[in-house]
């Protein structure tokens, strides 16, 4: 018996990094075609260079799309962490009539095709008159990403004990006070998980940009037109330095939640006992 | 157990200021609400209004018409090629997600132990990375010279030719989607409780009988949204056939955008885009409408 679980666990470790190996296999694809020297991509890569990377730090047109790019996922993290943070209470604090009902509206967006989502909006935008740009972008991200803030917040908040703050409103303290000093203290580990979600997938969207960004162009978006016609090594090379950044972030930012979780435990702990 | 533990407290702290605290809820979920209000039911809804309005035209609200989705059923039209494409890719992809990620799934909650947090994290990266940047990568590999073809190449053989075809779409979709089944499905079998695996086990049931009558149906709400939620996403993917597919298949969604953009016949894509919003509502509403969200996402 011992022996076969120990041959079962074996078997699903070896699947498991197989299929991350397959994961990760065409990012790396990705990396070595922008460090190859040659216009053309071939393998074995014959020479090596790091001048695509060079010359993509230097466009100007480059600088734009990043900044475009950076704009967006910027406010929509903004934006979708004060309306998930809410919509999360809502979600799984409060017991209320709608609650049932809402739970399953939050989900219908995410439970949709993003490309027909995209074409939907651009459609809505059309007729009542308002003209695509970065800014209607923001809006596009914040219908998909919001939902998923909002879940991402709410299993925080199942863990949350409403007693906390019933303690603290009959000790006298007052609503904002309670919020201020008690509540967020607590949830800010799935806040700050949340807001992290919502820059790093804003900043990898594709879909919903691509229909509702008009004239502007984010780096996912500007990476697929030149995927389709002019192709050069910038191209993976930019998508390398993407995804560099990325996970970067996702670094900096889970390292970070690490510690706001230790610390918000270490706040719970004396509460709780 | 939670909710009737959390409408206690509720309720007693709620006595003094009564008709406050009612809505309180409600006004939480105020924000959320107008940004799917403005952002998802109104969009759909100006899709329907296009959808009834004259081919051709941008009379929307000002006609009234089923022409487009005569064009859409006139036999004549091979649309509907599309739209078989579609499901019976997101189809394939749900269904063999559920195989690829199960034991992905047990893993996480089972076997890796300390190592599983990392292990997500891995899996979950990828999703930051716009899905054409990693499905251009394997055109990348799958090249002729690519990564594959100039390894085999090496050693006296060459690359077999998959790019551009539908089993490479299909591939795509498989790897584009695995998250979306894999944490669904972790968190289902996170809800199969072990003791009640090991009472199975003391009484005698075989592995295969633990997992058909006990670990399969406990798992089932986690293993039911991976699905709906692969098929619902697969079936109105379009990069994937695009990026790996060339002009092999086209899918429906790439229909519609042809129709948005070249063809300039927005009653006509929203025609389609309707149908398509038809049975993936449907499909997720009737799924959705089964489950207990606070059960599956409160159990952590």
């Amino acid at each position: 018996m011992e022996q076969s679980v120990r041959r079962a666990n074996f078997l699903v470790w070896a699947w498991t990094l197989f299929v991350l190996v397959v994961v990760y296999l065409p990012i790396a694809c990705g990396a070595l075609a922008g460090l190859s020297k040659s216009r053309y991509f071939g393998f074995p890569v014959a020479a090596w260079s790091t001048d695509w990377w060079t010359r993509a730090m230097a466009s100007i047109e480059v600088k734009t799309i990043v900044e475009t790019s950076l704009a967006v996922a910027g406010v929509v993290t903004l934006v979708s962490v004060v309306v998930a943070f809410f919509g999360a209470l809502a979600f799984a604090r409060y017991d209320w009539k709608g609650r049932r009902l809402y739970q399953k509206l939050v989900l219908l967006p995410i439970f949709f095709p993003q490309p027909v989502l995209g074409l939907a909006l651009l459609l809505w935008f059309n007729a009542v008159g308002v003209q695509p740009s970065w800014t209607t972008a923001i809006f596009a991200h914040l219908v998909w990403i919001v939902p998923v803030v909002t879940l991402v917040i709410a299993i925080r908040v199942y863990g949350f004990d409403p007693a906390l703050e019933e303690a603290a409103a009959d000790l006298g303290a007052s609503r904002l006070f309670i919020l201020r000093e008690v509540t967020l203290p607590i949830l800010w580990p799935g806040v700050w998980s949340g807001a992290l979600f919502a820059f790093l997938l804003s900043w990898g969207n594709f879909p919903l940009s691509l229909y509702t960004t008009g004239a502007d162009s984010t780096v996912p978006e500007w990476l697929y037109a030149k995927m389709v016609a002019g192709y050069t090594p910038m191209v993976p090379a930019i998508g390398t330095m993407s995804t560099l950044a990325a996970a970067s972030v996702l670094l900096v930012g889970g390292a970070i939640a690490l510690l706001l979780r230790r610390r918000a435990a270490l706040n719970a702990a004396p509460a709780e006992g | 157990m939670r909710s009737s533990a959390a409408a206690g407290t509720e309720a007693s702290a709620a006595a003094p200021r009564k008709p406050f605290r009612l809505s309180r809820g409600a006004l939480a979920a105020l924000p959320v609400g107008v940004t799917l209000a403005l952002g998802f039911l109104a969009p759909l809804a100006t899709v329907a209004a296009y959808a009834f309005a004259t081919p051709k035209t941008f009379d929307v609200f000002r006609s009234f018409t089923f022409a487009n989705f005569a064009a859409v059923f006139d036999p004549s039209n091979t649309v509907w090629t599309s739209f078989v494409w579609s499901i019976g890719l997101a189809a394939a992809t749900a269904a063999l997600l559920a195989v690829i990620a199960y034991p992905i799934a047990w893993g996480l909650t089972r076997v890796f132990g300390r190592y599983a947090g990392f292990v997500s994290v891995l899996f979950v990266f990828p999703l930051f990375v716009s899905e054409n940047v990693r499905l251009y990568g394997w055109t990348l590999f799958f090249l002729k010279n690519g990564v594959l073809d100039g390894t085999l190449k090496l050693i006296g053989l060459s690359g077999p030719e998959v790019l551009y075809t539908p089993g490479m779409i299909l591939f795509g979709m498989l790897y584009v989607y695995l998250p979306f089944m894999l944490f669904p499905m972790t968190l289902g079998l996170a809800m199969v409780p072990r003791d009640l695996v090991e009472a199975a086990r003391d009484l005698g049931a075989s592995r295969l009988m633990i997992w058909r009558e006990v670990e399969l149906p406990l798992a089932m709400p986690g293993i039911l949204i991976g699905l709906l939620l692969t098929f619902v996403l697969a079936v109105g993917a379009v990069a994937e056939s695009k990026v790996l597919g060339g002009q092999s298949v086209i899918v429906i969604t790439h229909d519609i955008e042809i129709a948005f953009t070249f063809a300039q016949n927005w009653p006509l894509g929203s025609a389609l885009a309707l149908l398509l919003t038809a049975i993936v509502s449907a499909l997720s509403l009737v799924a959705l409408s089964k489950l207990d969200l606070d059960r599956i996402l409160g159990r952590r």
